[in-house]
């Protein structure tokens, strides 16, 4: 038996290291890796209250049960979001390659060309 | 015990990838560190006993996801990592920053863990393909057809942007 507080601190430090990724690396498609983690982590914690409430199952004030399965439901939810995000953002970065000829995005800090 | 055995490997192995997603120059190496921490979230699904979701995150996530990131990352022959002025700036905010929310969360769950209970390695009859598949085309079914347009104006748009103008 694994205290549910350490998986939410695994998902906590992943997190965390995304957010640092995210403010540090100054290659785009680093950064965006960096985004891709965040998400891992917070996914991570999804399926970890799933797995809580299936086994201590609860009833809300308003009568309705909780549905533990739903945490699953969410994961899929984000992996498509993720995936669209994935396709989106790398068209993006391979038509500011074009335009720059630079990743850093340091470089990519005018609007205009 | 072994549970606990489990979660520390692939939990260790997850925190070495994500810093070693960090520390590395060359976005590549970046990348192949993210699948390493993809697959080892895959197997801690499992032990949460969610194997859909194990199963989707290595196909979708460490397979589809992180090609395209590869492909693209070998399409622009990306070297590594430049620095420039504006990083260091973000080293000295962006560290102390990063170590307090991860201290302040930390200690909040460590604090209130005691309300928390554990979890324990998934039940057989928990997280199977079937009832999340009752769950997402009966209780999400219109969130469930609202992604299939996002992911249909994802396509367009990614085709509109890659297309090489005039």
């Amino acid at each position: 038996m694994v205290p549910l507080s350490w998986y939410l601190i695994l998902s906590a430090v992943l997190f965390s290291l995304g957010v640092f990724g995210f403010l540090l690396k100054r290659n785009i498609i680093t950064i965006f890796m960096s985004i891709e983690l965040m998400l891992n982590a917070v996914n991570l914690s999804f399926v970890a209250f799933a797995n809580y409430w299936n086994m201590h199952p609860r009833v809300l004030a308003d009568g309705q049960a909780i549905v533990p399965l739903s945490g699953h439901v969410f994961v899929f939810f984000v992996m498509v979001v993720a995936a669209a995000e994935a396709a989106v953002g790398l068209a993006i970065i391979i038509s500011v390659f074009r335009t720059r000829e630079t990743l850093n995005v340091d470089r990519v800090n005018l609007l205009k060309l | 015990m072994v549970h606990q055995i489990l979660f520390i490997v692939f939990g260790l192995i997850c925190v070495a990838g994500a810093v070693n997603l960090l520390i590395q120059k060359h976005p590549i190496n970046s990348a192949l560190s993210l699948v390493v921490v993809m697959a080892s979230l895959a197997l801690i699904y499992l032990l949460l006993g969610a194997e859909f979701v194990a199963a989707i995150q290595i196909i979708v996530y460490a397979g589809a996801i992180m090609v395209l990131f590869v492909f693209v990352i070998m399409l622009l022959n990306a070297g590594s990592e430049e620095h420039t002025t504006g990083s260091r700036m973000a080293l000295m905010v962006g560290v102390p920053g990063i170590i307090i929310l991860g201290g302040t969360v930390a200690w909040m769950l460590v604090r209130g863990s005691a309300g928390l209970g554990g979890v324990t390695i998934g039940a057989t009859d928990f997280g199977e393909t079937h009832q999340i598949a009752r769950l997402l085309f009966k209780d999400f079914l219109l969130p469930f057809e609202v992604t299939s347009v996002l992911i249909l104006i994802a396509i367009m748009g990614a085709v509109v942007l890659g297309k090489r103008e005039g």
